[in-house]
């Protein structure tokens, strides 16, 4: 029987990246998966958590059991930060022993963002991509540190054909993004920004893979503003070229 | 927005930093983090992530039992001979000091280096009874020169050059003084040589108070520290209630792993154990030891079990060292001596959030903070708690974010919680955008997304996925299963 995969699209990618979302949707079934799409999801609320809108948050979170727990399968995102919201911040939001709560350890355990999905549950490091050109990978924080994948994202970046993976100095600092930061505290997430997009000038890098929409808005933007020609994609990009 | 007219505004803060700051601090923190990261990978990560939880571990069992373990150290103190002083809040703590002072007819104290001290505003506080008060450790010996407090936990000055220390002494010592840190070191240690053989009152921190013996340990890489608690007749420790820890077992893992965090060192150079005064002739030292063991509002931190880890920390300033945003300002752009991440989580506590309720918001939650710390001060959720306060508020703090953006969270959410009205909005911010959106960007946007295209243009809204996948073949039919009243 084939995998089965709910997307779990994440509001982000839907509003500003709709195309990552049709690649990995094109990546899945091609790797054999049974791609299905829970339509009534809207956000998991994290933006909410993160500012301290405890209650909006819960409302949400609630919501998105309510649309996620009655799916089968694996659920699978392209963003580290919601998929670490609901892995490890849904938990938290209600109290232990009420229905809301089993049902978030319940779904937290297969929730899964993109990169481990393809390497620590399907097995897959080569997904037969090519993409000749020197590519630099910024680890988005909550990736990286919230769900622990520090090499994931790179095993796939590495086993693309023609692909050169070179070195980012400060590789696993944040950009600056920090959701509402980015605006509560504009001049310091306007300095963090620019020290990444100089430290991806300094890496000679023509593209940089990142796994995270907020880092991709906030180093995209950056790069344009800045006038550089290196382009910051979502690595989907990358694996699906 | 319900604030206190001595709030810290961190934005503003941090947009008077200097412009040079930033580039120093960052420069010196790469030293301590690669120092650090040197003794731990000397140790192996097992090792290390070993001696993390024990220090958590034996940190969370002494705040757990803090009365216990305070009146086990008051009991040993005591019969060390030191007397005991317990100090409520910083005027308390400030009086019982000035007191001792009086009393003794002090009119020069010397300092050896100390956060408690700096969080209780000493040394305004002695000037103001006619007192001279001297910090002795170099750092804060220059940032007190300079008139300014400590930009670091750990090194108060290490964002001024050589050159600006230089030119500092020449104006407010009258000296000629060349641009190199031995000859500075030897200016300073010169005149403060003097100092210490004619101070009526030595005062000190504590990095830890062992509660078993009742001894003070204080951790230095400086000689001024043994001056300070020796040479002057009376010593004074100031140190923070959450300083106590069981046993001397207890102090080992803890010092392992503080002098490693802070400066990358197996052992500062002088770590000093203060067990009470001399008790015999034979012995040299203060004539009086006085411990003030204070509260200042450490005690309401234990009360909240979700913060209580804030009391656990052990000022390495590894947090600050990795932190981004730290990186970024430097430390008086918390308004707190004590600052960075485990700053902004203890005075965004003592504080309360009407006078610091920016502290909390002054992090990405990058997480950085949580995988350094030694003893594992799960730094991010208590600053997420804390954002909950200022905007949910809790039985002991009303709320205080403005109501703006409460509302607007009610009004997200209501529009999040419907599939309807969120596909409306997705498809209104399509058409709103026209004006702005230019080859998928927008360049400019009206507040409070100006505040983000003041340094870069924000992406064009196109939600199109749910459209493609109903247009693609097969993909209504293949539509996820929904539980009902989703």
């Amino acid at each position: 029987m084939a995998i089965k995969a709910q997307l779990f699209i994440t509001c982000l990618a839907e509003q500003f990246f709709p195309d990552v979302l049709k690649r990995m949707v094109g990546l899945l079934e091609r790797l054999g998966v049974d791609v299905a799409f829970p339509e009534e999801q809207t956000c998991c609320g994290q933006p909410f958590f993160n500012t301290g809108c405890r209650a909006q948050a819960r409302d949400v979170a609630a919501r998105w059991l309510r649309v996620f727990g009655g799916t089968d399968g694996f659920i699978v995102s392209p963003s580290g930060s919601c998929v670490d919201m609901v892995r490890h911040h849904y938990p938290e939001l209600f109290p232990p022993g009420s229905a809301e709560h089993r049902l978030a350890a319940e779904v937290a355990s297969r929730t899964f963002e993109l990169t481990q999905f393809l390497v620590n549950q399907l097995r897959v490091t080569d997904v037969g991509a090519r993409f000749p050109a020197k590519v630099a990978y910024h680890a988005s924080c909550h990736l990286l540190r919230g769900l622990k994948a520090r090499e994931e994202p790179k095993a796939l970046l590495r086993a693309v054909k023609g692909l050169e993976l070179v070195p980012l100095p400060g590789e696993e600092t944040c950009c600056g993004f920090g959701g509402a930061f980015s605006v509560i505290y504009p001049e310091v997430s306007r300095a963090m920004m620019e020290a990444k997009v100089r430290s991806i000038a300094s890496s000679g890098a023509e593209v940089v893979a990142i796994g995270d929409a907020g880092c991709i808005m906030n180093i995209a933007g950056g790069l344009r503003r800045a006038g550089s020609p290196v382009r910051a994609v979502h690595l989907i990009e990358v694996l699906t070229s | 927005m319900r604030q206190a007219p001595n709030a810290i505004d961190f934005r503003v803060n941090s947009q008077r930093v200097p412009p040079g700051m930033p580039a120093a601090v960052q420069k010196a923190t790469a030293k301590f983090l690669g120092n650090r990261a040197a003794v731990v990978e000397a140790l192996g990560d097992g090792t290390w992530q070993a001696l993390r939880q024990a220090g958590h571990d034996i940190r969370l069992h002494a705040i757990r039992h803090l009365d216990h373990y305070l009146e086990q150290a008051e009991r040993a103190v005591a019969a060390a001979g030191g007397q005991v002083h317990w100090a409520r809040d910083a005027a308390q703590a400030r009086s019982i000091l000035l007191d001792i002072a009086a009393r003794n007819g002090v009119a020069l104290a010397v300092k050896a280096k100390s956060m408690a001290t700096e969080e209780i505003g000493l040394n305004h506080a002695l000037q103001g009874a006619g007192i001279r008060v001297l910090e002795t450790d170099l750092g804060e010996y220059i940032v007190q020169l300079k008139g300014v407090g400590p930009a670091h936990i750990v090194v108060p000055a290490f964002h001024l050059s050589k050159e600006e220390i230089a030119s500092l002494f020449r104006e407010k010592l009258g000296v000629e003084a060349p641009a190199e840190a031995e000859k500075l070191t030897e200016i300073a240690r010169a005149r403060l040589r003097e100092e210490f053989l004619s101070a009526g009152l030595g005062i000190s921190g504590g990095n830890f108070l062992v509660a078993e013996t009742g001894t003070i340990v204080t951790v230095t890489n400086e000689g001024n520290g043994r001056m300070c608690t020796t040479v002057p007749p009376v010593h004074v420790a100031v140190v923070g209630i959450d300083k106590v820890v069981p046993d001397w077992e207890s102090l080992t893992v803890l010092l392992k792993l503080l002098a490693r965090s802070a400066t990358g060192q197996k052992l500062s150079c002088y770590t000093q154990f203060i067990t009470g005064p001399p008790r015999s002739r034979g012995e040299t030292g203060p004539r009086e030891m006085h411990l003030i063991l204070l509260d200042n509002g450490r005690s309401s931190i234990l009360e909240t079990p979700e913060c209580r880890e804030t009391l656990l920390c052990i000022r390495c300033g590894a947090c600050l060292n990795v932190c981004p945003v730290y990186n970024h300002v430097g430390g008086y752009a918390y308004g707190y001596p004590i600052s960075g991440p485990t700053g902004a989580i203890f005075a965004g506590q003592i504080l309360g959030p009407a006078v610091a309720g920016s502290l909390p918001f002054a992090s990405t939650l990058c997480g950085a903070c949580d995988d350094i710390c030694p003893v594992k001060v799960p730094i991010t959720r208590i600053l997420l708690h804390l954002r909950q306060r200022v905007v949910e508020g809790d039985e002991a703090h009303p709320a205080t974010a403005p109501l703006s953006l409460r509302l607007g969270a009610r009004m997200g959410a209501a529009a999040l919680r419907s599939t309807a009205l969120y596909r409306l909005a997705s498809a209104l911010l399509k058409r709103l955008q026209a004006p702005f959106a230019r080859g998928g960007w927008m360049a400019r946007l009206p507040a409070p997304l100006s505040r983000w295209t003041l340094s870069r243009p924000f992406p064009a809204f196109g939600a199109d996925f749910r459209r493609w996948w109903r247009d693609r073949p097969g993909g209504a039919g293949k539509e996820g299963r929904n539980a009902p009243g989703a």
